[in-house]
């Protein structure tokens, strides 16, 4: 049976759940918007996550930049890659069969990480967390450091600002019109492609900055850092219900609370972790396809 | 709705058998001369392409035949080796090598011959993939690609923990190298006659309907959901087989050895082979087990006049990953398209392989 803990252990464990998740939240928007645009499970997402957190890594660390230009410059290198990917390798193929459209995913994922091995060396490095962030203070019995907070709250100010954008601004509407018939929001006038690398730049920057918080929290960097999570965060967009933001948050947090509160209920179960996202969604698609929060997706005739 | 070989047969079929027979007997007679005369390494590599082949022909099945997106074949090919290999070894050999834990009783004087063990891994890797086609195919396959990538991890995840069955992350060694030349390609001959009578019966073309156009096949009264669960079930026990006689290759598995790049390298045979072609997926996986052997060379240091260049570890996967991309992008159908190989095309076009390259 699982163990009995202190009210005050678990609010550490709480709060551990919601960081973990909100980060999985952050992700899995970027995979939410992409799939509710184009149908197509951005494989290469992941890797935009592990860009960033590289990124940051070397304007930090080796060109000793300020953490404030470190940060801006990986968003900015994270989504500047993400708009590439959309460019090269999934534009072209926007009319051909969507099992092309998947195989040149995953191809791109599989460039990057290996290309990154080849760049920044297989090996994991150490990433040095700013000492003001990991100062420990108390509240109560339970004891914290600022970036448990800090992650949080970035990640939902992030969606929060998103949401203003998909619902009060043209684009966002332009964003929304084309995820229901992309081919009658041509016809409209809007620049269908614009919008679409629009959605792939967003979505890029979250990761990139859901990077950034991953490497200062799990402190190192390594290239495959983005596939578990990544794979992770797409299942907490189907839980939450594919193509809604909101899903995807409460997705990630549900995933977040899912591993953090079964392991520290049964630690024995911790070399099983990565297993739970995957049980998570055979259970979402036997009892509620559409996932928590999301709409049927019609078919497209 | 009759399969693109249909095109010659009639008034050739007699000659068409014939050749068919006479190519059969050259090639096994080819094999024959190369695996007593050629070295290790390179006999290695011939049943490689092989067993590569076999892995790829139901990929494509999955892929290619059914229109549907899998990235677990390196977890059921783990399933296969495993399965394989706990059958072959001897209790001896089990009782020394689980160090960390005692092996589970019951597995210890479990026994079965090679091909008993070869069914049994395919069967085994079918029945975990149909237990994840299940849920995951009934909407219709969008998210098959996550669920197998993630049950091809939890299968690394579970070997490396389960201990007492698998013996963890150590991995089994000292399997007794049952595939040789005959095996492999015996195994290979099997699996193609299968697949060609299966492409060529009315369940192929049910396949092709349901990749082709879902409504229209749902609206002629096929269940799409059946005829999809068959078929990737089918797939995945081509993929234990082939992970089967991988392990009895190589002698050693452990759960390194089936990382996502393994199914990397089956996807590159049926994309550049041609999605949706037999003959694609042999000249596929001819094309890229010996290629990704050549590519060796880019990580190893050369001297070019003079000049060390040295090598770059890790580059071989880059310039493969990057054809992949290139592939997909300029020359979506590959090397076959869907077409196959029929001797009546090869005398008309006189180009080799059966199509315009």
């Amino acid at each position: 049976m699982g163990i009995k803990m202190s009210f005050d252990m678990f609010m550490q464990h709480f709060i551990n759940a919601v960081g973990l998740g909100s980060l999985y939240g952050l992700i899995a928007i970027g995979y939410t918007m992409v799939y509710g645009i184009l149908r197509l499970i951005n494989f290469a997402h992941g890797d935009i996550f592990m860009l960033g957190a590289y990124f940051v890594f070397f304007a930090t660390v080796s060109y000793k930049l300020p953490w404030a230009f470190g940060v801006l410059a990986a968003i900015a290198g994270a989504t500047l890659c993400g708009l590439l990917v959309d460019r090269i390798a999934y534009r072209p193929l926007r009319n051909a069969p969507r099992i092309s459209a998947l195989i040149s995913a995953i191809g791109v994922s599989f460039f990057i990480e290996n290309l990154s091995v080849v760049v920044f060396s297989g090996m994991p490095r150490p990433v040095v967390q700013p000492p003001l962030l990991m100062k420990a203070f108390s509240i109560g019995g339970v004891r914290l450091v600022p970036l448990a907070l800090l992650v949080p709250a970035i990640s939902f100010a992030l969606a929060a600002g998103l949401l203003w954008l998909i619902y009060r601004t043209r684009s966002g509407l332009a964003m929304r019109s084309i995820s229901h018939d992309i081919e009658t929001t041509r016809l409209m006038g809007v620049s269908v492609d614009r919008i679409i690398a629009l959605t792939f730049a967003l979505g890029s920057a979250l990761a990139a900055v859901a990077g950034i918080m991953w490497a200062l929290r799990y402190p190192r960097v390594e290239p495959f850092m983005g596939i578990i999570p990544g794979f992770k965060a797409f299942i907490a967009a189907v839980f939450g219900g594919i193509g809604s933001i909101p899903g995807a948050m409460l997705g990630g947090l549900s995933l977040g609370f899912v591993e953090i509160m079964s392991i520290a209920f049964f630690p024995k179960l911790s070399g099983y972790r990565d297993a739970f996202a995957f049980i998570l969604l055979i259970l979402i698609l036997l009892v509620k396809p559409t996932g928590l929060m999301g709409e049927k997706l019609e078919d497209k005739i | 709705m009759s399969g693109p070989d249909a095109i010659g047969e009639g008034n050739n079929k007699t000659r068409d058998a014939v050749l068919t027979a006479v190519a059969a007997v050259v090639f096994a007679a080819a094999l024959w001369l190369a695996s007593s005369n050629l070295d290790g390494y390179k006999l290695r590599i011939i049943n490689l392409i092989a067993i590569n082949a076999i892995l790829g022909l139901s990929l494509n099945l999955i892929y290619g035949m059914t229109g549907m997106f899998s990235l677990g074949h390196a977890g059921f090919m783990a399933i296969g080796a495993y399965v394989s290999a706990l059958l072959i070894l001897s209790p001896e050999q089990k009782t020394t090598m689980w160090i960390l834990e005692p092996i589970a009783p019951w597995l210890l004087n479990v026994r079965a011959p090679f091909v008993v063990s070869l069914a049994a891994a395919g069967l085994a890797a079918a029945f975990f993939g149909w237990l994840v086609a299940l849920p995951v195919l009934r909407l219709g396959g969008d998210y098959l690609g996550i669920a197998t990538l993630g049950f091809s991890e939890i299968i690394r995840i579970l070997i490396t923990n389960l201990t007492p069955i698998t013996n963890g992350s150590l991995g089994l060694k000292g399997i007794p190298a049952h595939t040789d030349i005959r095996m492999s390609y015996g195994c290979l001959a099997v699996v193609l006659f299968c697949m060609v009578r299966l492409m060529r019966s009315n369940f192929g073309n049910v396949l092709r309907a349901v990749r082709d156009d879902e409504i229209a096949a749902r609206t002629m009264g096929i269940d799409t959901f059946r005829t999809r669960v068959l078929a990737f079930t089918l797939g995945c026990f081509g993929g234990g087989l082939g992970g089967a006689l991988m392990g009895n290759l190589i002698t050693t598995i452990d759960p390194k050895m089936f990382m996502i790049t393994q199914t990397y390298s089956l996807l590159m045979i049926v994309v550049v082979g041609g999605l949706g072609s037999i003959t694609g997926s042999i000249v596929g996986a001819v094309v890229v087990t010996t290629m990704l052997e050549w590519l060796r060379f880019v990580e190893n240091p050369v001297t070019i006049g003079g000049v060390n260049i040295p090598g770059i570890p890790g580059m071989r996967m880059v310039i493969f990953s990057l054809l992949l991309i290139v592939v997909i992008i300029f020359r979506r159908e590959g090397i076959m398209g869907m077409r196959e190989f029929s001797w009546s095309r090869l005398f008309r076009g006189g180009s080799g392989g059966g199509g315009r390259r």
